[in-house]
């Protein structure tokens, strides 16, 4: 029984052609398990497979313009639009939305409890020079801590400042490690933060903070037919209710946008 | 991680692993013996497969991704993300690692097989025929190398194989996902299972060297 098993997996494995549609998403997205919800009631509806990549925002839009990938799923609205001017990306159907947060340790060094914008903690992060880890791989999360700074009028440097190279959830590892703080969407300081003891310092409902999902078409795949019988499956109601389902000790860690997008610029419609 | 997708995810590395250490093996292995037979293969031969011994396996997987991807020079094979993309980028990484360990094993013996074909009458083309069968103890130790090499690689194997699930997953790009999701128990048995796994192949290369 089990060595048939064996045999029979092993057939699978050798007829190896990729015959699925490939979507390139985000670490965040991936990791918080929200694909493994919604594809197989999409994959049960049309018997198309998917296979997910999980990378960086900015990987995820390298692979759509080499056409490596037939549809993406990313949360970057510059590099979106940019990617949508340029022909890289089509048709934007904005999925879903969380909030980034700002975690740090419970001891909360730089004292950024209770402040009164995310601007502001950042402010006093750098002002004490507390150990702070950044992304650093230009991923959507990376993308939006740059642009924080920014708007902070900081420019982060030095020793306090430090960059992982990794994903979300590792990255989260690291700040926990090191006693820093660090920029986390929901889902994965949930999941993975929480469980290694940071905790959420900034949570405010400061417009900053939205991280909207986009699911975008790649023109010009072999795949463009089922890419976009996902664009419709992800337009549907049951496919909302997927996402707005998701929830870790009753905290949802999306809601659905259902197309309609919220941040200027975004591309949506 | 369910047993069923462990089983899977475990096979499918033994194969792609196994699959690339043959691969290098068909060239690698007279590499080795002819090298030996040409006196080490001089320096500069030497020195080019001893280097080849710290290729990174990150660049060879970005080589492979440029040549593989849609817009590359082989795109439209449609190998990029599949297994068969893994088990190139490893022939790639095992290969010096086989020739190196064959040729070292084989450079001591040259002259007491050359002798010996030669005291029998042979002529020097038996020679290189004769060192392979010489050899072949040392084969085992080239082929546990290089399948080691090939089984515990992570970079090409995501650059390559883009780690899908129930795809081109294997045992250390499922280390990767279950570490950074924070499963850290479900990683740490996946290490252990690649040990295992490298340990089984090991002693059977071990078994078959006895025989």
């Amino acid at each position: 029984m089990g060595s048939m098993r064996a045999i029979f997996l092993l057939a699978a494995c050798l007829s190896g052609q990729a015959l699925g549609l490939r979507l390139a998403t985000t670490t965040s997205v991936y990791d918080s398990g929200l694909l493994d919800r919604v594809l197989p009631a999409f994959e049960r509806a049309t018997g198309v497979r998917v296979e997910v990549l999980a990378v960086g925002t900015g990987q995820a839009l390298r692979l759509a313009e080499r056409k490596d990938v037939d549809a993406v799923l990313v949360h970057a609205p510059e590099l979106e639009g940019e990617a949508l001017r340029r022909g890289v990306l089509a048709e934007p159907f904005c999925l879903a939305q969380n909030r980034f947060l700002l975690v740090g340790p419970k001891g909360d060094p730089a004292r950024v409890r209770g402040v009164g914008g995310i601007l502001e903690a950042l402010r006093r992060i750098a002002r004490a020079q507390a150990p702070f880890v950044s992304r650093g791989d230009r991923s959507g999360t990376h993308l939006k801590e740059l642009a924080l700074w920014r708007a902070a009028g900081l420019t982060p440097r030095g020793g306090w400042y430090l960059e992982s190279g990794a994903g979300m959830g590792q990255t989260l590892v690291l700040a926990a490690e090191k006693g820093a703080y660090t920029l986390s969407d929901l889902a994965t300081h949930l999941t993975v933060g929480r469980k290694r003891g940071l905790v959420a310092l900034y949570a405010g409902e400061d417009p900053l903070l939205l991280n909207p999902y986009t699911y975008y078409l790649v023109p010009g795949g072999p795949k463009a037919k089922e890419a976009a019988a996902l664009r419709r499956f992800l337009a549907t109601e049951e496919a909302a209710r997927l996402v707005a389902g998701l929830k870790v000790e009753g905290q949802a860690l999306f809601q659905p946008l259902r197309g309609r997008c919220i941040i200027p610029g975004s591309g949506g419609r | 991680m369910e047993a069923a997708e462990l089983w899977e995810i475990a096979l499918r590395s033994l194969w792609v692993a196994g699959l690339a250490t043959l691969l290098a093996a068909l060239p690698a292995v007279p590499l080795g013996l002819w090298l030996a037979l040409k006196g080490g293969g001089g320096f500069f031969g030497r020195a080019l497969l001893y280097a080849g011994l710290a290729l990174p396996s990150v660049v060879v997987g970005l080589f492979f991704y440029l040549l593989l991807s849609r817009s590359g020079p082989l795109g439209s094979l449609g190998l990029l993300y599949t297994p068969y993309a893994m088990v190139l980028a490893e022939a790639v990484l095992a290969f010096p690692l086989i020739a190196a360990f064959v040729l070292s094993g084989a450079r001591g013996r040259v002259e007491e097989v050359r002798l010996l074909v030669r005291s029998l009458g042979g002529r020097e083309g038996q020679v290189l025929p004769t060192l392979f069968w010489e050899s072949r103890r040392t084969l085992a130790a080239a082929l546990a190398a290089g399948f080691g090499g090939a089984i515990s690689e992570v970079g090409a194997a995501t650059l390559v194989g883009g780690d899908i699930r129930h795809h081109t997953r294997v045992l250390t790009t499922a280390i990767v996902v279950e570490t950074r999701k924070g499963e850290l128990e479900s990683a740490l048995a996946l290490g252990f299972i690649l040990l295992g796994v490298a340990l089984l192949v090991t002693a059977l290369l071990i078994i078959l060297e006895r025989e």
